[in-house]
């Protein structure tokens, strides 16, 4: 039986999530105008006011913000409220460039909270459940969101934060965890540390997870699911938006609805910004309609997906993004081709090896050295040198048939790449253009 | 009897082989014997030792990847062309060697083989009056 936070607002018609968003677009736009200068300035440039946003139709002609925006913002340009409104800030990892700093008043928080809260009760949470949150917990949005939402569910919140393996699997098994947050890398990590103590899926308590914060496959899903013996749910946000929760898979696992009374999506062409009919590939592009204290219009993720509005069997109306093909920020250009590390993970996992890896680029006399470490591991070592080529060679050959272009493969130790209890550290580009 | 060998996964690079042998003298393990195949990238060390299951254990505690391989081992005379006259006993089996590595004890030389089908060549070289050595008399060498 699907399971709803909120069914009313979940399941509501099209035609009355559309009249939500008409009613909130013009006056978060008119909230932006007023407060911040910065944005107001873009505008004006395009020769708007907010009077010419009177509907979402109208969406369209307002200015995209970007990275760059932010970066030029920071730390307080955006900022649309009273710093006395304020009661907390999130930070992005600060892994591309200069940290992004997002403002929260008590209800951005709220909402925010309520959208985890969706996506735990669409995995099958409720309040009977002990729900280990194992995001980072701090400057990081994973943490705390799913944190707050997990209260708001109701369930026993174990505030694990990440690290400390052995403490989790410990917390997991005595306390019987039956839901279980954390980044997909740091899952697969915990399932094969439970394997090689000799836990069975069966012997382990979790029975859903959700996982999200970096790109991960659909065989990375299975090979959790099989080694935990759990559903696992992906989960979308970003902090510039709010967190995670912007959307989240139901029942389904196909495609996460996105939180339409919150935010609209767009996908535009990431080269002409013109608004892409439904079923496009392009960039995802979010409108806040609630932020209050650092309201984000037409903000340009660079994640790479798909919308649809085709009837989900889970009752939900809400659209659905596609799990986004790579970051644009994740993606390499290498030999002028596209390369979006999640492929690479697809082919290692389909060659028995393990999704720990890490991508090297360089540049050698005008041309793209292309490097992936992959560790070694136990199922995938023999003692035979010839025998250990042959399979690298076969690795080789299915990177070079999945990307394109040609990978070297450099065997390395087990558990010797970062493997974040935050976020995995899977590139590495030297390139200095 | 075939005789467990500890192979042990190892990246080319300077402090890995180290690295291993101080985990294996913190809990007094005893090297016999060793040999290392390398490539570019990647080494692969092989060995015996004078406990395995111990030794493959605190290996893998220490995230190295480890696991037994059945070797043939032969005590030889510790003079010119004894080696060449056990070769000749394979030849004539026709026993495919994959690699091979010795070591020399007071008396006696000793060869680790490794063969592609352990329990074929194994009765295959002991009609020839090869009696290959087990895990407790090379405890005792």
């Amino acid at each position: 039986m699907e399971r709803y936070f909120q069914q009313e607002i979940e399941c509501a018609p099209i035609e009355k999530i559309k009249a939500i968003q008409n009613e909130k677009l013009p006056k978060q736009v008119k909230h932006v105008w007023d407060n911040v200068p910065y944005y107001r300035k873009k505008m004006e440039e395009r020769g708007l006011t907010p009077d010419d946003i009177k509907s979402v139709d109208d969406l369209h002609k307002l200015p995209f913000l970007s990275k760059a925006d932010l970066k030029e913002c920071y730390p307080y340009g955006l900022l649309a409220v009273p710093l006395k409104d304020c009661v907390r800030i999130q930070s992005t990892s600060g892994t591309t460039g200069k940290r992004v700093v997002a403002f929260y008043t008590q209800n951005d928080i709220d909402m925010w909270e309520e959208c985890c809260a969706r996506a735990i009760t669409a995995a099958g949470g409720t309040n009977e459940d002990v729900c280990q949150v194992s995001y980072g917990y701090g400057l990081f949005t994973g943490g705390p969101g799913l944190n707050g939402g997990s209260h708001k569910v109701g369930c026993l919140t174990i505030p694990a934060s990440s690290g400390n393996t052995e403490r989790q699997i410990m917390f997991i098994m005595d306390l019987s965890a039956t839901i279980l947050c954390c980044t997909p890398s740091y899952a697969a990590y915990l399932g094969e540390s439970m394997k090689e103590m000799g836990l069975k899926p069966e012997d382990i308590p979790l029975k859903a997870g959700i996982f999200g914060a970096e790109a991960w496959s659909e065989e990375m899903r299975r090979d959790i699911e099989k080694v935990l013996g759990i559903k696992a749910y992906d989960i979308y946000g970003l902090t510039e938006i709010s967190g995670p929760g912007v959307s989240f898979e139901c029942s389904e696992q196909h495609g996460m609805h996105i939180n339409e009374d919150h935010f609209i999506a767009e996908i535009i062409n990431p080269d002409t910004g013109e608004v892409l009919p439904e079923g496009s590939q392009g960039e995802l592009v979010f409108t806040s309609l609630d932020k209050e204290a650092f309201p984000l219009l037409r903000y340009r993720t660079r994640d790479i997906c798909t919308l649809t509005r085709e009837k989900c069997s889970c009752g939900r109306t809400h659209v659905r993004m596609s799990k986004p093909k790579g970051r644009s920020d994740d993606m390499l250009i290498i030999r002028g081709v596209n390369v979006f590390p999640s492929q690479i993970e697809t082919v290692l996992l389909n060659n028995g090896y393990a999704a720990n890896y890490q991508i090297i680029v360089d540049r050698v006399n005008n041309t793209d050295t292309f490097d992936i470490n992959v560790e070694m591991t136990p199922d995938m070592f023999t003692d035979n040198v010839g025998e250990i080529q042959a399979r690298k060679k076969v690795l080789e050959d299915g990177l070079k048939s999945m990307l394109g272009i040609k990978a070297k493969v450099t065997l390395v130790a087990p558990k010797t790449i970062a493997r974040s209890e935050g976020k995995a550290v899977r590139v590495i580009d030297k390139r200095k253009i | 009897m075939s005789v467990k060998q500890v192979s042990v996964f190892l990246e080319n690079k300077p402090g890995t082989l180290n690295n291993m042998t101080k985990v294996l003298s913190d809990h007094n393990i005893n090297i016999r014997a060793l040999s290392l195949a390398d490539t570019n990238d990647f080494g692969i060390v092989r060995m015996l030792v004078n406990d395995v299951y111990e030794a493959t254990t605190i290996l893998k505690e220490e995230n190295f990847i480890a696991r037994f391989t059945p070797v043939l081992v032969y005590a030889i005379s510790d003079e010119a062309g004894s080696l060449n006259k056990i070769l000749q006993s394979f030849t004539e089996a026709d026993v495919n060697i994959e690699y091979m590595y010795a070591f020399a004890g007071k008396q006696r030389a000793y060869m680790i083989f490794k063969v592609t089908d352990v329990k074929k060549a194994e009765s295959l070289l002991s009609a020839k009056g090869l009696k290959s050595l087990t895990q407790e008399q090379i405890a005792e060498v």
